[in-house]
């Protein structure tokens, strides 16, 4: 029996099997059942890797954000892809690194590109762009140029300036 | 040296020589540049191919990259600048001592090239006072060493001089301190015309040129 299959068979009714141009098994699941769904995939499925986290930007359609993780069992030579569609601008979704810890990186880059809250992760900090950012890449109204790209480096810069100033003005006393 | 002259006294061999202190002191510097090597992407490699025995820069007197920006006199932007490298790239061309010169190798560090994107500095000249733009992606080692020369007849006509006599005028506003006003700060405002042309440099265009106008 596949993990498709096994999962299936428990009766759930927020967890569907999708049809996948790429034959992967996949499912969609509710956010309120993704936890429990992943540590049965843990626990008694076998699937030791996390392959990846990431998210896609449906908008303007509702429910704006879809979740995608997918896993791999060497043990059982199996794949597994999860959707898990979430509602509203600023969503949020249980992490999952207590079970894999190698996906902390994933889902930081998922919140750093896409906003994506992890409930549980220790240290969900941005992964690629500059902690102050304030913006999330990877969304649909962001535009490919950026919005102010150089405004943390132009703030930095002044702040030099004023230091620098600063300094003159106390040697100028000192001397 | 041009202008440069040998006086040979006539009793015993010992000579010695005549020049400008200005012209002493440019061929000092142009012979001797040492290499920042700030390798951020693929135009590293072509950086290090450069350096190293088969294009030999050591011809050139340029060879000794140096990894602490206090040692070296010519910073090469090799490869994608992101804005969050920039603070870094920026803080290593202040902290090399003057004089400087800044190299923008590859399409990426001179424009940002096909990376048309918010990560990316636009072309380090936004940052950083550039000397030579080398087109390319990546340029070959032998067009890096080409503005290497470049750069050296660049350099033979500043005036070090004045600066030593004149002393640093005002805080630039870079907000490097002493020695901010690098002689190559105007560059910036003429960013088009440092690589070839009205520079006054005298490659084979602009001689081409004078001779079509005259
Ligand atoms: S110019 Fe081309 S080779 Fe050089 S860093 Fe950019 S992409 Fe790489």
């Amino acid at each position: 029996m596949t993990a498709s299959e096994h999962v299936l068979g428990l009766g759930w009714d927020d967890v569907s099997a999708v049809e996948e141009r790429d034959g992967m098994p996949t499912l969609q699941v509710a956010p309120q059942r993704l936890r429990e769904l992943l540590e049965i995939l843990k626990r008694d499925l076998g699937f030791e890797v996390a392959i990846l986290v990431t998210a896609v930007d449906h908008s303007p359609k509702a429910p704006r954000f879809e979740l995608v993780q997918q896993f791999l069992s060497i043990q059982n030579n199996e794949r597994l892809r999860l959707r898990c569609p979430l509602e509203g601008d600023n969503p949020s979704a249980p992490s999952c690194i207590d079970l894999w810890p190698g996906a902390a990186y994933m889902e930081r880059e998922c919140w750093d590109m896409f906003g994506i809250q992890f409930d549980g992760h220790k240290n969900l900090r941005r992964l690629l762009m500059p902690e102050a950012y304030g913006h999330h890449p990877l969304r649909k109204e962001f535009p490919h140029q950026g919005i102010e790209p150089d405004r943390l480096y132009r703030e930095w810069e002044r702040s030099r300036i004023e230091r620098a100033a600063e300094r003159e003005g106390q040697e100028g006393v000192n001397s | 040296m041009g202008s440069l002259k040998e006086i040979t006294t006539t009793d015993d061999e010992s000579g010695f020589m005549a020049t400008q202190v200005n012209e002493l002191m440019n061929w000092g510097r142009k012979n001797s540049l040492w290499p920042m090597p700030l390798g951020l992407s693929c135009c590293g490699i072509e950086l290090m191919a450069m350096i190293g025995p088969k294009f030999d820069i050591a011809r050139f007197g340029a060879e000794a990259a140096r990894f602490s920006p206090r040692q070296c006199d010519v910073m090469i932007v090799a490869g994608t600048l992101t804005w969050k490298m920039a603070e870094a790239a920026r803080t290593i061309y202040d902290q090399m001592p003057d004089p400087k010169w800044v190299i923008a190798m590859g399409v990426c560090s001179s424009s940002g090239g096909m990376y048309d994107s918010y990560a990316v500095v636009q072309g380090v000249d936004s940052i950083l006072p550039v000397d030579i733009y080398v087109p390319g992606c990546p340029p070959r080692p032998d067009a890096l060493i080409d503005a290497i020369m470049k750069l050296q007849r660049k350099i033979e006509r500043e005036n070090p001089l004045k600066r030593v006599l004149e002393g640093p005028t005002e805080l630039d506003e870079s907000g490097t301190g002493i020695f901010a006003k690098a002689p190559n700060m105007e560059v910036k405002t003429k960013r088009y015309g440092t690589y070839m042309g009205d520079s006054g440099m005298k490659d084979d265009h602009s001689t081409a040129r004078a001779k079509e106008e005259s």
